[in-house]
């Protein structure tokens, strides 16, 4: 305990050294971030003690002194091309080591609504955002998200407007340059989709260096009455990364959210989704895919709230482990006294490449009410041999065949993903990555 | 063509093939009966390549070269098909997806072009017509909610797509109604040719009717007990396999 301690103090110093610019900042996030810091401080890292991290260990994490990242100049679009989808139109907002980089992004002004970075938008009309930047995350017992409060640079805003329905998603690009040792970021989303309106928004987490980095991410999507919203959590950082995340949705009435999370990337990485249907008749969709390989450990956790009648949420996370990954899910659904008639559905499936890869599923529902459909599962397999041999009796090759049966065991979810170029993109990754030469 | 010695194979400690020897020729049909548990349909897999069965002895000579030496899909890439008694579904995999990686694979191991999605899907259609199958089942995951009936015909059409030099029906008639079975009939006798063999496990006679084979084999506790023409499937469904059985165990024959 004492020793990661001592590390608190790096993030202490760190608020402490931002103080002059929080001078500029309107009183109201100064508060916030001050409230943030202290519930960090309070509370520290969370170890495997508590229960929600039992099956992760954050010390390769808390024993680190994490240095804000510097500013880099000199990346270039070519950079991050691989993270980018040319072929969808819409604005684009590039971050590169949590600084918005104008140079890199592109906005079309002609839109209406908001999409910009929260710097700039907290110099032009701050009281916007006043209602729900920080507003909700750091209420919740989550340190890291608190940290990311205190902390962050810099992020991006999206509102769209009551009534209007974007066609083209946002792409926001938050990249690590990773070259400098020991750097972290802390990027913040908030997306504000207004009283029926429509839109989605692709975020990505990417890193161009192997040097080790930490990414404390967090999202906030607040979906008025009636809004739908469509988001996108692509995390392929740096295979030496470590990736932090909670993406918290906050549902208003009739309203619908669909979050597709996909973690490729990072070597630690921890991803709290945690959801509030506040009102009637919310529909949520979670989404999750993880594959990773070698010593990567990914850890998904979810959290959905129905705390109203007539709200359905359905959760679908697969795991594709490979070497000795280590795959974690421990998924919540509570259901309140007053949540009748509440449809709640969860699964966790995993598919074992090698004899190393481990997983551990906890899914648990908290149920109040009493006139309610909720069912929750879990699943541990391997590729189906006599799959396997079927495909190849028809001449397809050991290695082809078992990547065709693991690209089919995560087909269901690479469906739902609405932009065919997401799809593709993450098609092609699971293929390249599974192809392996000489087969098994 | 294909040529099997003193083929013999168990399952972890069960020995199921206790010497088979047959021969095949180009252009004929074989059809291979017994009782259950007789060691058809693992006769079946183990030309398939399944390596759930150990190959303990013999051997199986397939166009001159040493078949148990290759590997499933070579196998396949070399003319043989496998028709399975239990055709295995495949969610997230399409039927059209699954079947062009298969036609191709065969093709780019002859060194030929790839086919391209056209014409791939030219060729198909017709077939599909020909099997009494609907366009929408090449679209549809591999097998997955088929009817048994259904499983069966895409099993054909599989054949009738990869052209096998060699192909081995499992018990494909087993469950069908009599359309479907004249269907699957067809299919099968439409690839005969001089340079192609069939071979036909299968576990009634009816099937043989439709398909009029060259020779019958009988077999029965994992070797072929008896040999004959298309007289002997007859000989069979009027005696019933007990009498098979008996001729098993020539050892016990002897001592009673």
């Amino acid at each position: 305990m004492p020793a990661v301690a001592e590390q608190l103090n790096t993030y202490l110093e760190t608020f402490e050294a931002q103080a002059e610019a929080r001078q500029a900042e309107p009183e109201w996030l100064v508060e916030r971030r001050n409230r943030g810091m202290q519930q960090f401080a309070e509370r520290g890292f969370p170890t495997t003690k508590h229960e929600e991290y039992r099956y992760t260990s954050l010390a390769p994490i808390a024993k680190v002194s994490f240095q804000s990242a510097a500013e880099a100049a000199g990346v270039t679009l070519d950079d991050i091309e691989p993270f980018l989808y040319g072929e969808i139109k819409g604005d684009r907002l590039v971050f590169v080591n949590g600084r918005f980089t104008p140079s890199l992004s592109s906005i079309d002004s002609a839109l209406g609504g908001t999409v910009t970075s929260i710097r700039s938008l907290l110099e032009d009309e701050p009281a916007t955002i006043e209602p729900h930047l920080a507003r909700h995350s750091t209420e919740r017992d989550n340190p890291l998200a608190a940290l990311n409060s205190a902390l962050f640079a810099d992020g991006a805003v999206v509102r769209i407007p009551a009534h209007e329905a974007w066609d083209a998603p946002i792409q926001l690009v938050f990249v690590s340059t990773a070259d400098a040792p020991n750097s972290a970021t802390h990027p913040r989303v908030l997306i504000i989709a207004e009283r029926d309106s429509e839109g989605s928004v692709i975020e990505t987490h990417c890193g161009l260096g192997e040097t080790p980095y930490w990414t404390n991410a967090v999202t906030e999507i607040i979906a008025a009455p009636n809004a739908r919203v469509d988001h996108y959590r692509l995390q392929q950082e740096s295979l030496s990364a470590f990736h932090t995340s909670l993406v918290e949705i906050h549902q208003g009435r009739d309203s619908n959210v669909t979050t597709h999370s996909v973690s490729f990337g990072g070597g630690l990485v921890r991803n709290d989704v945690e959801v509030v249907l506040e009102d009637e008749n919310c529909e949520c969709t979670m989404n999750g895919l993880y594959a990773v390989n070698g010593r990567q450990h990914v850890d998904n956790r979810t959290r959905v709230d129905h705390t109203k009648p007539h709200c359905s949420s359905h959760q679908l996370y697969k795991g594709i482990l490979d070497g000795h990954s280590r795959g974690v899910f421990g998924g919540k659904i509570i259901v309140r006294p007053d949540a009748q008639k509440t449809d709640a559905f969860q699964s966790n499936k995993n598919l074992l490449l090698s004899a190393d890869a481990e997983v551990n599923t906890k899914p648990q529902l908290e149920i109040d009410a009493n006139d309610v459909k909720c069912s929750h599962g879990a699943t541990i397999g391997q590729i189906d041999e006599e799959a396997a041999f079927y495909l190849r009796s028809r001449g397809i090759g050991e290695s082809e065949a078992r990547s065709l049966l693991t690209y089919a065991f995560a087909a269901d979810l690479l469906e739902r993903m609405k932009f065919e170029p997401i799809r593709k993109r993450f098609e092609s990754l699971l293929m390249t990555r599974l192809i392996r030469p000489g087969g098994k | 063509m294909l040529e099997i010695k003193n083929l013999s194979a168990k399952v972890e400690d069960k020995q199921i093939l206790k010497g088979i020897n047959l021969s095949v020729k180009a252009g004929e049909i074989h059809a291979i009966m017994g009782p259950n548990g007789s060691g058809k349909s693992t006769l079946a897999q183990v030309i398939a390549g399944r390596d759930t069965f150990e190959v303990t002895g013999g051997s199986v000579t397939y166009l001159g070269k040493d078949l148990l030496e290759l590997a499933p899909e070579e196998r396949a890439c070399e003319g043989i098909f496998l028709a399975f008694q239990y055709p295995v579904e495949i969610p997230g995999v399409s039927n059209l997806y699954f079947l062009r990686a298969a036609v191709n694979a065969a093709r780019k191991y002859r060194g030929e072009e790839e086919l391209d999605a056209m014409d791939f899907m030219t060729g198909a259609k017709g077939k599909m017509a020909s099997l009494g199958m609907s366009d929408q089942m090449i679209s549809r995951a591999v097998n997955v909610g088929f009817s048994g009936g259904e499983k069966k015909r895409n099993e054909i059409f599989q054949m009738a797509m990869l052209e096998p030099k060699l192909a081995i029906l499992d018990e494909t008639d087993s469950g069908l109604d009599i359309d479907a079975l004249k269907t699957v009939a067809d299919g099968v006798n439409a690839l005969r040719s001089p340079d192609r063999a069939v071979i036909v496990v299968t576990h009634y006679q009816r099937l043989l009717d439709y398909i009029i084979p060259d020779f019958v084999h009988v077999l029965a506790d994992g070797r072929v007990v008896k040999s004959g023409d298309k007289s002997l499937a007859l000989e069979l469904e009027d005696k019933g396999y007990s009498w098979i059985e008996q001729l098993a165990q020539p050892e016990l024959a002897v001592r009673s």
